[in-house]
């Protein structure tokens, strides 16, 4: 077997399974990522592209150094807007990542007790709503919420609104709470299910042998040993959320703030390219803490799993 | 230790004692799953300090049993008394017995310590107390250098003592153990075996075993029962269940054993005389016969208490059989001989290899005669 594997044709090959996706990522991900970091150091001009501009290459960087532009980092730091939209991206993130948590664990938790031979049916309940387009579901939402919504009518018809009355979450934070909370779901229900489905029965059985609550056990036993899913589902769905754009945008109306609608304004609405790349970069650093917190936690997962 | 222990442990036989106060009292338990009877109708009472195993194959309720008594599973008919106190209703986790479990489910995620502690924990006692417990059960099963360890970073033979150590901390009064030994390598299973006696007559606790490794069962327990499809068929000490077996299952199950089936043609007192199929001689046992003359019973005798012989004995008409050397499998201390009778099924012998001689006497294809006493074999109704 250990000849096998140092023969060299053998050898090659797998260099080129590792290859493919580190290729995938060099063209897909690091060489825009470039692009946008060199933007982000340059100044809007009326062009196309509409930037001027910047170094080529790498010695072409040092001879123009002091030609870069640190403008629009500055800008950034210095115009409270930019800020607060930050500030409320993380808050939105965070807030949501806790409602999913809440929301997800116990289905998560009655998908993994449930008998074996219905868990493929749940699995698929919770997969199914990515067989129809994103975008439609958010609009969906749109129709449930708004205040003449189904929502509303439904209230109506329970009695717990009056007939004049309307529910007023649409285009406040709360409408864009429901739709990641909805949305992203999946993301945190999945490995929250893998982790509290290989949870060994006979452990809670131990625990109450010994004199431990099955409430109790749960705390003790059942939730550090499912942290692994907790974690990863927290990460899967906080970091995405942090830039998300089409939830805000289409349920948050103009009063939520989110650092992903301020990009898509500054990119499309005032061309301000240079501007938008500097809060990408920026973006992608503060999220960069997050993601390689979560590749370590990944990482001693998988050595514990050996 | 083992030497002391010897006739302490010879002379206690509360079962043979009228007036002795039964601990554990299985009555007319039933349990069903679905339509899956695997407990069916059982009685069944253990006595206080006694090793007591539940020897069966798997499937046959053992488990089932031992869980109905740790709280897992309720019994759907029946009761089941500890120490005169009903135990129908009471949860797992305010029972007096703890479990080890076959697979030791030993917390993952917390140390050694924390493991043996944990039961120690729900209880609410005193921090000194629980550490000073600890300590003791650490030194009891000899595992004071990993305390700190997780049960990932230790052997399975360790992994085991830890499981031993957490279910003993509380002193329970009954100690439940499920197939404690399995995952265990031969030689390490017989070595624990030993400790695990020791430990028992130590601490003075009321130990349950439940196995399907007869060896292991004869080794452990004051008495054994054995299980047979939800019922318990005898329930005996390990040489009464090995000598006088009640059933067939039971001979067959516990040890090797021939089985002949026979017509009895006379009966007395203390006396049976057989004529089994295929073997001219009569057999004669010094035993009572369960049924009248004329009936069918089963003559069973082990191997080890036939004498084998290429000489022909002086007296050929009685427990006296002839046939040829099929098969010799040499196990070091004992040699089993297959041996083909004439017109009749294949009787396992075995002969202790006392002397170092490589060449045996007898081999392939001799003819041999098997001759065994009137008190060597046993008469079986079913």
């Amino acid at each position: 077997m250990s000849d096998a594997r140092s023969s060299a044709p053998n050898r090659y090959s797998r260099y080129l399974v590792v290859a493919v996706p580190y290729l995938w990522l060099l063209v897909f991900f690091l060489a825009p990522f470039v692009i946008i970091f060199k933007m982000s150091f340059s100044t809007t001009a009326i062009a196309m592209p509409p930037y001027t501009p910047v170094f080529e290459t790498l010695s072409d960087l040092w001879t123009r150094f002091s030609e870069l532009s640190f403008e629009n980092y500055v800008w950034l730091t210095d115009d409270a807007l930019y800020i607060r939209a930050y500030l409320s991206s993380l808050r939105i993130a965070v807030v949501s990542t806790i409602f999913l948590l809440m929301v997800g664990y116990p289905i998560a938790y009655a998908m993994a007790k449930a008998p074996t031979s219905i868990r493929p049916t749940l699995m698929m309940m919770v997969i199914l709503p990515f067989w129809t387009s994103f975008l439609i579901r958010v609009y969906a939402w749109i129709g449930i919420l708004k205040p003449e919504g189904l929502l509303t009518v439904a209230l109506q018809f329970v009695g717990i609104l009056g007939p004049d009355q309307q529910v007023r979450i649409f285009n406040t934070e709360w409408a864009v709470y429901v739709g990641i909370v909805y949305s992203y779901l999946p993301f945190m229900i999945l490995p929250l299910y893998a982790a509290l489905e290989k949870l060994d029965g006979t452990l809670l059985e131990a625990a109450q042998d010994l004199g431990c609550r099955p409430i109790k056990a749960f705390w003790v036993i059942t939730f550090p040993l499912s942290l692994p899913g907790v974690i990863a589902g927290s990460f899967l769905c906080f970091i995405p959320i942090m830039g998300e754009f089409v939830i805000p945008d289409l349920l948050g109306g103009s009063s939520t703030l989110m650092i992903g609608r301020t990009l898509w304004t500054e990119f499309f609405s005032n061309r301000d390219w240079p501007l938008a790349s500097a809060v990408a970069v920026l973006l992608l650093l503060i999220l960069v803490v997050p993601i390689v917190l979560f590749q370590n936690q990944a990482a001693k997962a998988q050595e514990k799993g050996r | 230790m083992a030497k002391t222990l010897g006739p302490v442990k010879r002379s206690f036989a509360p079962w043979n004692d009228p007036a002795a106060k039964p601990y554990i009292q299985y009555q007319g338990i039933t349990k069903r799953f679905g339509d899956f009877v695997a407990v069916d109708r059982l009685d069944l009472t253990i006595y206080e300090r006694e090793f007591f195993a539940l020897l069966g194959p798997s499937g046959c309720g053992k488990t089932t049993l031992m869980r109905m008594l740790a709280g897992f599973e309720d019994p759907t008919e029946g009761r089941i008394l500890l120490d005169g106190q009903d135990m129908a209703g009471i949860p797992p986790y305010r029972r007096p017995t703890n479990m080890m479990f076959q697979s030791y489910a030993l917390f993952p995620h917390m140390d050694v310590v924390e493991n043996i502690a944990f039961g120690l924990k729900q209880d609410k006692l005193p921090k000194g107390e629980i550490d000073a417990r600890v300590q003791e059960m650490l030194k009891l099963v000899k595992l004071e250098p990993f305390a700190k360890r997780k049960p990932h970073q230790m052997s399975g033979g360790q992994r085991q003592r830890v499981a031993l150590a957490r279910s003993l901390a509380k002193r329970p009064k009954v100690l439940l153990l499920d197939e404690p030994l399995g995952a265990l390598d031969k030689k390490l299973r017989e070595e624990t075996q030993f400790e695990l006696t020791d430990l028992q007559y130590e601490l003075g606790m009321t130990f349950i075993i439940v196995t399907h490794d007869q060896e292991e069962a004869m080794t452990l327990a004051d008495r054994i029962a054995v299980m047979d499809k939800g019922r318990i068929v005898q329930v005996a000490t390990p040489a009464e269940i090995y000598e006088e077996p009640n059933t067939r299952y039971v001979a067959d199950f516990i040890g090797n054993i021939n089985i002949l089936e026979a017509g009895v043609t006379a009966t007395g007192a203390g006396r049976t005389r057989l004529a089994a199929e295929g073997v001219a001689a009569a057999i004669e046992v010094e035993r009572d016969c369960p049924v009248p003359v004329g009936e069918k019973v089963f003559f069973a005798i082990r191997p080890e208490k036939m004498r084998l012989s290429l000489d022909e004995p002086a007296d050929t008409t009685v427990n006296a059989l002839t046939g040829e050397v099929w098969d010799i499998g040499y196990l070091g201390d004992v040699s089993i001989y297959h041996v083909k009778l004439d017109d009749g099924p294949v009787i396992k012998a075995t002969m202790t290899n006392a002397t170092r001689v490589v060449e045996r006497p007898i081999t392939w294809h001799d003819r041999v005669w098997l001759t065994f006493a009137r008190d060597a074999g046993l008469v079986l109704a079913a």
